[in-house]
């Protein structure tokens, strides 16, 4: 039974087309998965059903739920909708939630808002849809606070007020994209147990395919504001028709090869580090230590591409810190070539130019008031002596050229560069001095798919024409596959698993290891004729 | 909530001997001697001797230092050489008069502030804002006396409806005192609203563009449901600390107000004992007003802690 049809709908936002002719029918018990990549309008389709769209836009065609047309409704009608009819839940857990207010209370605001019904009726009532979404009360008590709770408690609060109601239409925008993969599966499937016992139609915006294929009923393609294919799961992933589909899928499938790493020569060393926080306040409060990095001892040999994986929390950015010389010790050594990263309490000058990083956020990473020469120069500060005038310039052209860039992007600003083009100019920002060791702090997380693959085509190609040795650090397992000759698994500060990269994901020794592993949604392997293609 | 509020309160004691440490220092030991500094160039030196002894500027300098603060714990703040009066009788007559002065005018400017600010965010980029904000550029750009000498004329003068100006004193009743300040607590409300309200504005559409708003809105709040439930207590820490800030100028700062109005507050207080060259009388009334903006922020740091829980919990 269809309960949602979209019909030729259009937005625009000041004039400017952001989605055009988009069609979709969604039934009852179903999961659609819209995708496509970021810019496509999957985000504004979800927030066009929910009739909340920007300031500035104007929607165009039809949107029918269970009979109701949206786009004739007022805006009082659609307030009595949203939350009873039709329910949402956001990508970002932790700025979804109002800081200020207690779960209970979020929670049963849905309901004290749609129904005639009594506040501690209310409550009662949220307390067993806290329950259903897996925080039960005497775990969590409605009294709790959103910064009391993880990423993922949130996105199950979140889910609470979404569903409260049981509305028949959840829409779902990145639900679990900021999530841990183990949490990121838990979401799923808890999802999916909600959809089957309220019989909800589920539209499931992601960027991420394996999660659709694991998930999905139906797949919606979208493409710069158009739906360009459209069909059941498990063919459509088989043989996708569009070319922009193709696409996708293959650059999702995407293997890079790795020239052979040369024999072990150990270049950095790490033996028994341990860093502690301290928690609670100086003076009057609880003083208490969290361990970070806790006896942590590994070998980085020259040329070797060595993988840290690991979930949120549980130490890789201390440990990165620590190796950068950006964080002290409190006990255990960090040697890179025999020599200290730290001297006395400072970063060892002669060793951090000999290291260099890129990080995860493209946008973020870069003074914005620079130009592109100025934004890769910059660690030339750590030089003795930085080249200057020709071979500046030379530097300059060579460190372009090796990412794949012109030379003359110089001078240009980085606002006049896409997400993959900006993590090339990181990349090109840490080859320039041609550092022995480069440390990778999530590259390729914020960016699109075909965008990922042409940045990893990049690493390898680079390995290929320089003795490049880094530390490729990532929570998703199947890109630090592709880009590694070893990884080691980080949990709680500790790294419980250490290994060849092929070994280690065909058999998984240490049960958290295992955990990671079978929590990673996979994207199934593609049909021959594909693949050829 | 306590290791949050006993941290403050620390903080508080170490302001308050900082701030007396430097104000001692500034004053007492600074070049010069004070007793020779209030009599003036041509002073006899066995003047200045007895007002040395008479200051007791004759003691060791740590020893004077403790004998101030204690002084002032017990609510001995010495006696001012141009009145020949204890300071703390004179302060406290003054304090009378300012202390409800601000409180009034904190009042007025809340009142007018919170609805004038929520007013416009809710009408965003539409007429009503752009009104309220041109109402409130007019309101910080004009000078406060200006707006004082404009209320005397028209419901002092001309209207007749309150005196122009001066103090009956707390004795001649509630309501006549009432009266005097309610004009100079407009004038001074006026420009603190102005500003107020802006900051109220943007910090509520700050708040607007949060996650959470648009997850409120997916429940099925209406906008101004979303606005008062969820963005108004979120967009109060900025809100506070500026009211904060406008309470400790209110106390000290209406000297100009004062004047205007012939009303016998701080200001002129501290004015006065500055032109007359009195230190010790300034000397105490700068600590006392830096006493009462330390309480006050303490005060506001409560009340943050009363409004995000997150503040709470990580102190």
């Amino acid at each position: 039974m269809t309960l949602l049809t979209i019909d030729n709908l259009s937005v625009t936002i000041h004039g400017t087309p952001v989605l055009e002719g988009i069609s979709l029918t969604l039934a009852k018990g179903e999961i659609l998965a819209l995708t496509g990549e970021s810019g496509s309008g999957k985000s504004m389709t979800a927030l066009a059903l929910m009739c909340l769209l920007p300031r500035g836009a104007q929607a165009t065609g039809r949107i029918t739920l269970d009979g109701t047309d949206l786009l004739t409704q007022t805006e009082a009608q659609l307030c009595t909708l949203r939350g009873r009819a039709m329910g949402m839940i956001f990508q970002e857990p932790m700025t979804a939630l109002n800081p200020v207010k207690t779960i209970g209370d979020q929670v049963a605001e849905t309901i004290l808002i749609h129904e005639q019904t009594s506040r501690p009726e209310a409550l009662t009532r949220a307390a067993e849809m806290l329950t259903r979404v897996g925080l039960p009360y005497d775990r969590f008590p409605l009294s709790r606070y959103p910064h009391e709770l993880s990423g993922g408690q949130r996105q199950r609060v979140g889910l609470a007020m979404a569903v409260a109601l049981r509305p028949k239409l959840l829409i779902a925008d990145e639900p679990t994209t900021a999530l841990d993969v183990t949490t990121q599966a838990q979401i799923i499937d808890l999802l999916e147990g909600l959809v089957d016992d309220f019989g909800m139609g589920l539209l499931m915006i992601t960027h991420d395919l394996a999660v659709v294929s694991q998930m999905a009923d139906r797949i919606a393609v979208m493409q710069k504001g158009r739906v360009v294919e459209t069909g059941p799961t498990a063919p459509l992933l088989a043989n996708p028709e569009h070319p922009y589909t193709r696409m996708l899928f293959t650059a999702a499938r995407h293997h890079v090869t790795l020239p052979e790493a040369p024999p072990p020569q150990p270049l950095l060393q790490v033996t028994n580090a341990v860093r502690d926080y301290r928690t609670g306040t100086g003076i009057f409060g609880r003083k208490g230590h969290t361990r970070a990095v806790d006896h942590v001892s590994f070998t980085l040999h020259r040329g070797e591409r060595l993988g840290l994986v690991g979930e949120s929390g549980c130490g890789k950015s201390t440990l990165t810190r620590a190796i950068l010389g950006l964080e002290e010790l409190q006990s255990g050594s960090i040697t890179f070539d025999g020599a200290p990263v730290f001297t006395g309490h400072r970063a060892n000058l002669a060793v951090r130019r000999r290291m260099q990083v890129v990080f995860q956020d493209p946008y973020g990473s870069f003074n914005p008031r620079h130009r592109v020469d100025r934004l890769i120069t910059e660690p030339f500060h750590l030089l003795e002596a930085s080249p200057t005038g020709a071979l500046r310039e030379k530097a300059i052209a060579d460190a372009l050229t090796a990412v794949g860039l012109q030379p003359s992007d110089a001078a240009k600003f980085i606002h006049e560069f896409s997400g993959g083009q900006r993590q090339r100019i990181a990349i090109a920002r840490a080859l320039i001095i041609k550092p022995d060791l480069i440390v990778f702090d999530e590259p390729v997380s914020a960016l699109d798919v075909s965008v990922r693959a042409q940045v990893l085509d990049l690493l390898a190609d680079l390995c290929r024409q320089m003795p490049l040795t880094y530390l490729f650090i990532s929570h998703d397992l199947t890109v630090v596959r592709g880009v590694t000759d070893r990884v080691m698994v980080m949990q709680a500060g500790k790294i419980v698993e250490d290994g060849p990269t092929a070994t280690l994901f065909a058999n998984p020794q240490h049960p958290y290891t295992r955990a990671l592993i079978a929590a990673a949604p996979v994207l199934p392997d593609l049909a021959e004729s594909l693949t050829d293609a | 909530m306590i290791a949050y509020i006993l941290g403050r309160i620390a903080s508080l004691f170490i302001s308050l001997i900082v701030a007396s440490l430097v104000i001692f220092m500034v004053v007492e030991v600074a070049p010069g001697d004070p007793a020779a500094f209030m009599l003036g160039v041509n002073a006899k030196p066995d003047t200045v001797a007895a007002l040395r002894a008479e200051l007791g500027l004759d003691v060791p300098k740590a020893e004077r230092y403790l004998n101030w603060v204690t002084g002032m714990v017990q609510g001995d703040f010495g006696t001012s050489y141009t009145y020949r009066s204890p300071i703390s009788k004179m302060v406290a007559e003054r304090l009378w008069v300012s202390l409800p002065l601000a409180i009034y005018a904190l009042i007025l400017s809340t009142l007018i502030a919170f609805p004038a600010g929520i007013y416009a965010a809710s009408r965003r980029g539409r007429i009503g804002d752009l009104g309220v904000m041109a109402a409130t550029q007019l309101g910080v750009a004009v000078p406060n006396f200006w707006f004082a000498m404009i209320l005397v004329l028209i419901f002092a003068i001309n209207l007749g409806w309150v005196s122009a100006g001066g103090f009956p004193g707390w004795d001649k009743g509630f309501w006549a005192c009432m009266a005097a300040l309610t004009l100079p607590a407009i004038a001074l409300a006026l420009p603190q609203a102005a500003i107020l309200a802006r900051v109220m504005r943007s910090s509520l559409l700050d708040m607007l563009d949060e996650d959470f708003i648009r997850t409120a809105r997916a429940k099925g709040l209406t906008e101004g449901q979303a606005l008062w439930r969820h963005a108004l207590k979120n967009a109060l820490i900025p809100v506070l600390t500026i009211l904060g800030l406008q309470f400790s100028f209110l106390l000290a700062g209406s000297i100009i107000i004062e004047q205007v109005f012939y009303l016998p507050g701080l200001g002129r207080l501290v004015f006065q004992a500055i032109t007359q060259r009195d230190l010790i009388t300034v000397e105490s009334v700068v600590m006392l007003l830096v006493f009462a903006v330390i309480v006050v922020n303490f005060l506001v740091d409560l009340t943050y802690a009363v409004v995000d829980p997150r503040l709470r919990a990580r102190h």
